[in-house]
């Protein structure tokens, strides 16, 4: 019998029993729907993941004195500080893996004000370095350059948040802000820049760090109460250059070999590594149960075709006797379970698709649609309708055609 | 002079049934010519059904050997039964066994697909085969929207479409009325006309009065082989 033939002959099969064909259909839709939006939704989530961190710039180390020494989880700025301004400019001159280097204080919750409105804000102080490893531009005025970045004038950059927040929709170049009682003069308002891992990146404000350590530090110090944002030339001299800042920093804290660091030196990328692993892992737990409700789908194939078989016993006989052959039978109910799952798989695949848009919208994830995946699943259904539509075809083909067509339904 | 259509020799049948052997065919010869139609004979038990499946190579002799149109047909496969019953056997049965929610005429073009046959040829080979059983003008009901004579009509239909030269009917009349039995043998009669062979498995001795010969069978052995003239089946106008 041809192939067209055969399956003109299975969608008439199924056809006739429509309810029946849907419901066995909808274990697939189900099962394929599951996996794609499972995968597409793991992507998405790991890639929005990948792009918090990467706001933090790229290539980026975190050194920053122990605070854990004190017994406090995050001791901050005023816990028992180690890294001196001297340790940054050696650093900077001794390790060439080291591109660029920038101080950054920070005091979280600092209320700041215009003429109109309150606000409360990370603050920064920093150099116009930090910009650069950031890699951060003014969507308004400037950012800091080396000279005022330098200085202790004082001047603002704002973040898209804490411009709207003070001043809504005019212009806040020239303006003032005040912080701490005194007065800044706004400069500079950030291009946006979105989630980090932090929270909102846009709401924050940055002063030049000298300008922060008299009005918020209450004076210059030898330490730097804060973070060194270190950047690299390249993403994998990370390893090597976090073991040089150790020798060297130890070197210069004069610590024996015996003695804990007094300092931390963080990696972001790892972080990133460490979150977008346990994504993974979700993900694919996900995807499992997926699978497994896509395996659940084919036993519904099957079961339904194992019925099918025996309500059609007689059907069988008469085929048999006017000579079809046992791969005859065979065939046609395998190209049954074959349309059935692919059928189902089509739909899987525009339901998985749906779903996928939706978590992207609802998460604010990227959309991903995973075309290898979609493909796989598709082939999978193919494969189910192969795997457990082949043992009903196969008892089908072995029947005897006396037996079969004496068969009483 | 060509071989016999049929030819068996020494044919037996035993068959396990729990713990017991039962013998139902204890070797039987027959030879059967080209054209001829003929009754097989028997009470329940007597083995007529067993002789007609494997006459129509539906199941196997446990001893002796089939030859079918001069071919031994005892020792092949299920898939190359398969081929000669498509080719050589058109069955009529006693339940008619047409596919339900199937047109008559799918019915009959069913047999046609496994030899590959085109699908305008299937269609206009079955229309012609429900024309010769006058089922014009019916090619688009169903089974349950006919009559029990115009199924088994179908049936006819189905076998003779493929111009199998062996049309073998079990118990064709055996859920119909007088007059539809009448009009059933009457086509039977005309295939014989047209040179096939009828093979006829009944048990009733009005039916095969329509067969130029009588085969009776009784605990698996032939007892009775006569030949007669057939009583003839005229198609009331």
């Amino acid at each position: 019998m041809n192939i067209f033939t055969t399956f003109k002959l299975a969608i008439r099969a199924l056809w006739r029993n429509k309810v029946r064909t849907l419901l066995t259909m909808l274990g697939i839709v189900f099962g394929i729907g599951a996996v794609i939006a499972m995968v597409a939704g793991g992507q998405g989530a790991q890639a929005s993941v990948k792009e918090v961190f990467a706001s933090l710039g790229t290539n980026v180390l975190m050194v920053q004195s122990n605070a854990s020494r004190g017994g406090g989880v995050s001791g901050g700025a005023g816990s028992r500080m180690s890294i001196t301004w001297d340790d940054k400019a050696a650093l900077e001159a001794e390790i060439p893996t080291i591109k660029w280097i920038a101080p950054m204080l920070q005091q979280r919750n600092a209320q700041i004000a215009s003429e109109d409105n309150n606000w409360n804000t990370t603050v920064v102080g920093t150099d116009s370095v930090w910009f650069k490893i950031r890699n951060w531009e003014a969507a308004e005025g400037a950012v800091f350059d080396a000279d005022t970045g330098a200085s202790n004038a004082k001047i603002a950059v704002l973040g898209r948040t804490v411009a709207t927040q003070l001043f809504g929709t005019s212009s806040p170049i020239g303006q003032t802000v005040r912080i701490a009682g005194q007065p800044y003069e706004v400069v500079g308002v950030l291009a946006t820049k979105g989630q980090g891992p932090m929270g909102d990146n846009d709401d924050t404000l940055i002063i030049p760090v000298k300008t922060y350590e008299q009005k918020l530090s209450k004076g210059l110090g030898k330490y730097i109460a804060g973070t060194l944002l270190v950047s690299t030339h390249s993403e994998d001299q990370a390893e090597q250059t976090i073991a040089k800042m150790t020798s060297l920093l130890r070197d210069r804290h004069k610590l024996d070999a015996d003695v804990e660091d007094d300092f931390r030196i963080r990696n972001p990328a790892e972080f990133a590594k460490a979150q977008q692993d346990s994504t993974q892992r979700i993900a694919t737990l996900l995807a499992i149960v997926a699978a497994v409700s896509l395996f659940v789908g084919g036993i519904g194939v099957m079961n339904i075709m194992l019925v099918s078989v025996i309500e059609r016993t007689r059907e069988i006989g008469i085929r048999m006797a006017v000579g079809a052959k046992p791969i005859d039978v065979m065939t046609q109910f395998l190209v049954e379970a074959i349309v059935l799952a692919a059928v189902g798989g089509a739909l899987g695949l525009l339901m998985g698709y749906g779903a996928a848009l939706y978590m992207a919208d609802y998460f604010g994830w990227k959309f991903f649609f995973p075309a290898d995946t979609a493909a796989i699943a598709f082939g999978v259904a193919g494969g189910v309708g192969i795997g457990f539509g082949l043992y009903p075809a196969i008892r089908a083909s072995q029947l005897d055609p006396i037996t079969a067509l004496r068969y009483e339904s | 002079m060509s071989a016999p259509l049929v030819e068996m020799r020494g044919i037996e049948r035993t068959y396990v049934m729990g713990d017991n052997l039962v013998h139902a065919l204890r070797g039987v010869d027959l030879t059967i010519e080209k054209g001829s139609s003929i009754a097989i004979m028997g009470t329940s038990g007597s083995g007529k059904s067993t002789m007609m499946n494997i006459m129509g190579c539906l199941d196997q002799p446990t001893k002796g050997s089939y030859l079918l149109n001069g071919k031994d047909v005892a020792k092949l496969s299920k898939a190359a039964l398969a081929d000669v019953r498509g080719r050589m056997i058109g069955f009529v049965f006693q339940s008619f066994n047409l596919l339900s929610r199937t047109t008559a005429l799918e019915n009959v073009e069913m047999p046609m697909m496994y030899q590959g046959v085109s699908s305008r040829d299937r269609h206009s080979r079955a229309m012609a085969a429900l024309k010769r059983v006058g089922l014009e003008g019916r090619e688009d009901h169903t089974p349950n929207q006919l009559s029990g004579g115009q199924q088994q009509r179908v049936a006819i239909a189905r076998a003779l479409v493929t111009d199998a030269p062996v049309i073998m009917a079990d118990e064709p009349t055996g859920n119909l009325d007088t007059k539809t039995s009448y009009e059933v043998m009457a086509i039977l009669q005309g295939l014989v006309a047209e040179g096939r062979t009828v093979i006829l498995v009944t048990h009733e001795s009005d039916i095969a009065a329509y067969a130029s010969r009588v085969v009776v069978l009784r605990d698996g052995l032939i007892i009775e082989d006569r030949q007669q003239t057939p009583l003839k089946a005229e198609v009331a106008a």
